[in-house]
């Protein structure tokens, strides 16, 4: 309707090769930038901190996670460890001193080479077998970081982030948190958007694809594969030092458990596999849709009186999870961006249903 | 360390690890018919002992009917698991197939809890708790009962995979395509597998859960049975048997020897280290078809 095109004729190779190729697409990134910008200003501070700055900083770790599962076709189920190596690393560097801008380096460098070297062993085998010695990453990272005191920060194994600053802003109150998680999001998302137009992400897709294949025409799946782990284990370390600074503020292991590598999973694969904008779109269902459905869950409870257990309450996230997981696979494997892209489709033609798009 | 107590550890160690194997041999019965691993599995053994709770508590059934009863349940829902859901994925990459049975897991330790109760049911088996006295050896009466169970399971299924129907089984691991072409109907054969393992995964849901109580941590059986799984070579049922006693063992003796050194803590982390030894030096497993792609 809005941005009705009989079909999508370009004149010039520039054209096409823009990132965003319609106007309409423009405006609406362009729109939503300036919202979420302007947010802390428009919407009460509960929200922005409740919502918003986890919004932002888990489409970071959603984003890292969909280079490799959508981007290299790797799957991972230790990504909540990876995160947690980062924010770990990056904590205790700004502990001895470092200033934020480098302990997220740190933490990103941390996370990338331990995550290369599980990477490494897992990546000699593929498929079911990748899956399992991801898992096993998770067990064992979280086993380390609560059997040493000295990573894990002593007897109540909590460990404080030191007040520091980003770029000469100090990282406190409600604002500052929420823009510096949302420039370094914003910096990623166009790292994410431009890395397939580059050889790197067409050699990841031609590895995904079918890797014998990408041997074939010169690209070497192994190397490809691990460049894929590095890069992702990268990101999620830096989500980590982020997650720790911005939001959590005081880290212990029991935020970096197998529940949040589900989480991560979940997210990525509801959003879309392989799509950027499907990153955030799966993170806001999957991180939003809980809080809803036990809140209409509270207020039919007071409306009509029903009362609901308590156990029931309590377990609906993962049932969400799973029903979400499950329910997107078997009808729309691509997920939200998917969902997104056809009723994209349907109205740039609109009404004419069999026009080239 | 005196030796007595090694002793203990390691006979205890030996009968857990065959209660481990039974639930090991579900995810390789699958594996070897339909070439898919079933991470469902310890959410599948949760499933089927709160079923058992529910057919003896509520509905006020003795114990001998409540557990048949369980088990014809969850075979149905085994077959329907296949029928509804894993089917229509065929022809997807591993990837999401893996994602699908991993949903599968998240949402069973859901449902179930959420509507059973998540607390701590008692799933009496008419086991007394005394141990039994062998010698010197003092050992878990529940435990000695459970993994011989679980062996005798295991033998029987050895025996079904010379069966008629077995050797269908087989004929399907193989190639589905020519055994479609040779009048196999594969789709029931992956539907009774299915079945099948949802039954093991029962049974080995309430063996544990008359040592340890029902609950939704049934369901973190998963990666011991996983561990097992891989070792043994993810399609071989003698395999999945050796490596249930070298997994259990293992745990039992990290226990008892390296928890005073570390703290505590290492009876989790052992299945993982044995997964990713096992992918490092031998990702095919001890028994297992040497099939795997390498890259």
């Amino acid at each position: 309707m809005f941005f009705r095109r009989a079909g999508i004729s370009f004149t010039r190779y520039q054209d096409e090769r823009q990132l965003w190729r319609l106007p309409f697409d423009r405006w609406t990134v362009g729109i939503i930038f300036a919202l979420l910008l302007a947010a802390p200003f428009l919407i009460d501070r509960l929200y922005v901190v409740g919502y918003l700055l986890p919004l932002v900083i888990w489409a970071m770790a959603a984003m890292g996670l969909n280079l490799l599962m959508g981007g290299a076709g790797q799957i991972h189920l230790g990504y909540g460890a990876v995160i947690g190596i980062g924010a770990y690393a990056s904590v205790h560097a700004m502990r001895a001193g470092v200033p934020f801008e480098f302990a997220m380096l740190i933490g990103g460098f941390a996370a990338a080479m331990i995550g290369v070297v599980f990477g490494a062993a897992a990546l000699r085998v593929k498929g079911l077998y990748l899956a399992m010695a991801t898992l096993a990453m998770q067990y064992i990272v979280d086993f380390v970081i609560v059997q040493f005191p000295i990573i894990s920060g002593g007897s109540q194994a909590a460990l404080t982030v030191p007040r520091t600053t980003f770029l000469g802003f100090a990282i406190e109150g409600d604002r500052v948190p929420y823009y510096v998680a949302l420039t370094l999001c914003a910096v990623l998302t166009l790292f994410m958007l431009n890395v397939k137009r580059t050889s790197f992400g067409r050699a990841l897709a031609a590895v995904r694809e079918k890797d014998y294949a990408a041997s074939i025409i010169g690209v070497d799946p192994f190397r490809y594969k691990l460049l894929a782990f590095w890069v992702s284990s990268f990101i999620g370390g830096m989500t980590g030092a982020v997650l720790a600074v911005c939001y959590y503020r005081t880290i212990s292991p029991d935020q970096f458990h197998l529940d949040l590598s589900i989480q991560l999973v979940a997210m990525v694969i509801v959003g879309g596999l392989g799509s950027v904008l499907g990153g955030f779109l799966g993170v806001a269902l999957i991180l939003f849709a809980p809080i809803v459905l036990n809140q209409l869950i509270g207020l039919a409870a007071d409306q009509f009186g029903l009362a609901i257990p308590i156990d029931l309450r309590a377990h609906l996230p993962l049932m969400l999870y799973g029903g979400l997981i499950m329910g997107f696979l078997l009808m729309e494997p691509l997920g939200l961006a998917k969902v997104y892209g056809n009723i994209r489709n349907y109205f740039l033609v609109w009404p004419f249903r069999h026009a080239r798009q | 360390m005196d030796l007595l107590l090694l002793l203990e550890l390691a006979v205890n160690g030996v009968f857990v690890g065959l209660m481990y194997a039974l639930l090991a041999a579900g995810i390789v019965l699958i594996y070897k018919t339909s070439g898919t691993a079933n991470l469902a599995q310890g959410a599948l053994a949760m499933t089927g002992a709160y079923a058992v709770v529910v057919a003896a508590g509520p509905l006020g059934l003795p114990m001998w009917v409540a557990i048949p009863l369980a088990l014809v349940f969850m075979f149905a829902f085994g077959v329907a698991l296949e029928r509804v859901a894993l089917r229509r994925m065929i022809g997807q990459p591993v990837i999401m197939v893996i994602m699908l049975t991993i949903g599968l897991e998240i949402f069973l330790r859901g449902v179930i809890p959420g509507f059973f109760g998540a607390a701590v049911k008692r799933l009496d088996l008419g086991i007394s708790n005394a141990p039994i006295f062998l010698g010197e050896l003092f050992l878990n009466r529940a435990i000695l009962i459970g993994g011989t169970i679980s062996l005798a399971l295991i033998g029987l299924s050895i025996l079904f995979f010379n069966s008629r129907f077995g050797i269908i089984m087989r004929a399907v691991s193989d190639n589905q395509t020519a055994s479609w072409s040779v009048g196999i109907r594969v789709e029931r054969a992956i539907a009774v597998a299915w079945g099948l393992s949802a039954c093991m995964a029962t049974t080995s849901g309430v063996l544990w859960g008359a040592t340890q109580g029902v609950d939704w941590s049934l369901s973190l059986l998963l990666v011991k049975a996983l561990a097992i799984a891989i070792l043994g070579g993810l399609d071989s049922i003698v395999g999945v048997l050796i490596a249930g006693i070298i997994v259990g063992l293992a745990e039992s003796l990290a226990t008892g020897i390296l928890d005073p050194i570390v703290g505590g803590g290492t009876r989790d982390v052992v299945a993982s280290v044995i997964i990713l030894l096992t992918l490092l030096l031998r990702p095919h497993g001890l028994f297992g078809r040497e099939h795997i792609e390498r890259v």
